[in-house]
């Protein structure tokens, strides 16, 4: 009863403070909404190096042939890692756990490290978007390990946020990741590594 | 008690204590100019952050066609928030979503409080979040025997300081390294005595401090910088991860949000991710974003609410002038170049919401009458303006809060009362003559060309500014004596 009529009060006041207002404005999109360069061109993926680096991420580069060795190079000497169920299969490090759902989040917390692939990246501000797709899996994984490795293809990159945008399903629950955690709350100095992966290792694929 | 009409828009309540001030600016900022350790600590943290955000705003061409859409965008929700609404609150629904309705702060502590008890948890973890501040929920929950646990870095700082927020980004903005040093040696239990001020050393204690509540919740609350109405997407934009472990590892997720957080379509969100970060933080964009859709079955919360509050926010938005409040996004850039706020700190302003957007925001919501002083707290330079991504013209709300204030005066001011006289002098030229040659007498009142101190009621001038001494002649006798007619 409460519920229904705090609803229906506060649409109420709300028809009560608009009644009498004029049309809207149209909104005027003239803003940048598509880059220079189209996706995957070789200075988007010198842009996403770029920003990567800025925020303390480490960025490898890698081809369609050599991106099996650099995976075994970024991941040798970490014994535990878990990976989504969809990764390919040849990503896979000997022995990693692949996530079925039942890991607990102290689970993962034992887990050296993570890797999966990504769903989209923006160049022009160093953003990666994970949506929870099986080769990057739910989201839990990419957050308690202290270490994500992604795997970023070139053709996923675009240049600019609106493009970023259009390319992910709001639908799907969304991990915007732009270097690894930070905080700015000690007299605003930057301090990266705080709850979410201390350390975030990019591989970027060019194109074959 | 005055009577009330079902719907008609209404302010936040008087018991609402994060929004009604404690005592007036003037006397607050007083305290707050005194204290040297809060002037240097805000003074350097915000010429900090002014670098920042001049340096990325500055790297994008089309940062003014940005903000004029961010703008447009948000007068288009507001024109048809009712709409925005009702879309939010089905999309949210068919997706799995619980929504409430909360009229006041009263109303949203009781739901989310019930929503604990039911899940049978004594604690949640939190989101730093500006609307939970505002409705008190820390202490509602806290009388419900239900801890609340801070987990942003700032918002724990104060927590564990048992202080209260100065910044709408940084609530610790006040605190300097070592004063932040000695909280967590004092509060943080297993807290190594070894700790140094170092602001990484620091972030790594609230590291291990909080993981293990993260691991182990059940229940989290947060705020939403947006909510997709045709989607039904909430979104949380932060840096330390805190808030994705909020949101993604506790069963049970409860967010509340301010009815004017809703945008109409994902593709508005091109807009705002751009210029929020910008403007927050300085950075291109913050480390996280979050956006989540109802309940996803297997990650992430299996149970989710959505609080949609109002606590005054239909008053402001029956207000066509002060409407444009409800446009702000809570970066906090204004905050950052005022020059008011940089000598007085959050504090004094005795509101939630500090600095420019809160001596507009806080006396819109509770009613001028609850917050007389605050529309005051600024010289209108504009630089608030300038910095904001959404084009808020606070300087002309503050003028509109001004007048109205004024006109609720039951007494007329002393303003009123010299500009009355002044108007009757102006009206007559010879009236005019005199009160120049009579305002000679100013002069024995200064020193080397200042005045420093007038008797009342014209203390009130000179309290906070010093008057330039009125000349020995006025500009009518020079001209009559230097190029009058012979």
């Amino acid at each position: 009863m409460t519920h229904a009529s705090a609803r229906d009060e506060v649409l109420a006041r709300i028809g009560h403070a608009l009644s009498g207002t004029p049309a809207p404005v149209e909104v005027p999109r003239a803003y940048r909404r598509t880059g220079e360069h189209p996706p995957g061109a070789p200075e988007l993926l010198r842009l996403l190096t770029d920003r990567l680096v800025d925020y303390r991420a480490t960025v490898h580069a890698a081809s369609p042939q050599t991106v099996e060795p650099v995976l075994a190079a970024v991941l040798g000497g970490l014994d535990r890692v878990v990976v989504p169920p969809g990764l390919p299969v040849g990503w896979r490090p000997a022995g990693a756990v692949v996530d079925d759902g039942t890991l607990s989040p102290a689970e993962l917390d034992r887990v050296d490290a993570v890797l999966t692939a990504c769903t989209a990246a923006a160049a022009g501000t160093g953003t990666i978007v994970l949506d929870g797709s099986p080769d990057q899996g739910r989201r839990a994984i990419t957050l308690v390990p202290d270490r994500h490795v992604c795997v970023v293809h070139a053709a996923q990159v675009v240049q600019t946020v609106p493009e970023l945008l259009a390319r992910v399903d709001p639908r799907r629950p969304l991990t915007f990741i732009s270097g690894p955690s930070a905080t700015s709350d000690i007299e605003l100095q930057r301090v990266e590594g705080v709850h979410g992966p201390r350390t975030l290792i990019v591989v970027l694929v060019a194109d074959g | 008690m005055s009577e009330v009409f079902l719907g008609m828009p209404a302010h936040a309540p008087a018991d609402v204590a994060a929004l009604h001030a404690a005592r007036p600016f003037p006397a607050a900022a007083r305290d707050a100019l005194a204290d040297p350790q809060l002037r240097r600590n805000i003074g350097a943290a915000t010429a900090t952050i002014r670098g920042k955000r001049a340096h990325v705003v500055a790297e994008l061409d089309d940062w003014e066609q940005l903000r004029l859409a961010g703008q447009a965008v948000k007068a288009a929700t507001m024109s048809r928030l009712d709409e925005h609404l009702r879309r939010l609150e089905q999309e949210v629904t068919a997706r799995g979503g619980t929504v409430h309705w909360a009229r006041d702060a009263a109303e949203a502590n009781r739901i989310v409080t019930g929503l604990v008890r039911a899940t049978g948890a004594d604690e949640v973890v939190k989101v730093k979040s500006m609307v939970t501040q505002e409705i008190g929920l820390n202490e509602a929950l806290a009388e419900a025997g239900i801890a609340a646990w801070e987990t942003d870095l700032a918002e724990l700082i104060v927590q564990l300081g048992h202080d209260t927020p100065s910044h709408i980004l940084v609530p610790a903005i006040h605190r300097n390294r070592a004063e932040i040093r000695e909280i967590f040696l004092r509060e943080m239990p297993g807290a190594d005595p070894a700790l140094t001020d170092d602001p990484r050393a620091l972030a790594m204690a609230a590291r291990a401090h909080l993981r293990r509540k993260f691991l182990t919740a059940r229940v989290a609350v947060s705020g939403a910088n947006f909510a997709v109405a045709d989607t039904g997407t909430l979104l949380v934009v932060e840096s330390e991860g805190n808030g994705r472990m909020c949101l993604t590892l506790p069963d049970t997720l409860i967010t509340v949000m301010g009815i004017e957080k809703v945008v109409p379509t994902w593709a508005d969100l091109e807009v705002f991710l751009q210029l929020l970060p910008r403007s927050s933080t300085g950075e291109r964009m913050n480390p996280y974003t979050s956006a989540w859709t109802g309940v996803v079955p297997g990650d992430g919360p299996q149970e989710f609410h959505l609080v949609l509050l109002d606590n005054g926010r239909t008053a402001v938005l029956a207000d066509e002038v002060g409407r444009e409040a409800l446009h702000c996004i809570r970066c906090s850039a204004c905050l950052n170049v005022c020059p008011v706020y940089e000598r007085t700190g959050g504090h004094a302003y005795g509101s939630v919401y500090p600095g420019p957007i809160g001596a507009v925001l806080t006396p819109l919501l509770t009613g001028t009458a609850g917050n007389p002083s605050l529309p005051y707290a600024s010289t209108l330079c504009g630089a608030c303006f300038d910095a904001c991504p959404v084009r808020i013209d606070i300087p002309s709300l503050l003028v509109h809060l001004r007048s109205r204030t004024t006109q609720e005066r039951a007494l007329p001011s002393a303003e009123a009362v010299a500009m009355a006289a002044a108007s009757w002098v102006m009206a007559s030229p010879w009236r005019f003559g005199w009160a120049g040659r009579l305002a000679r007498l100013g002069r024995l009142f200064a020193r080397r060309g200042r005045i420093r101190r007038l008797p009342p009621p014209l203390s009130a001038w000179t309290t906070a500014r010093d008057a330039p001494a009125p000349p020995p002649q006025t500009f009518r006798d020079w001209w009559r004596e230097n190029r009058g007619q012979p």
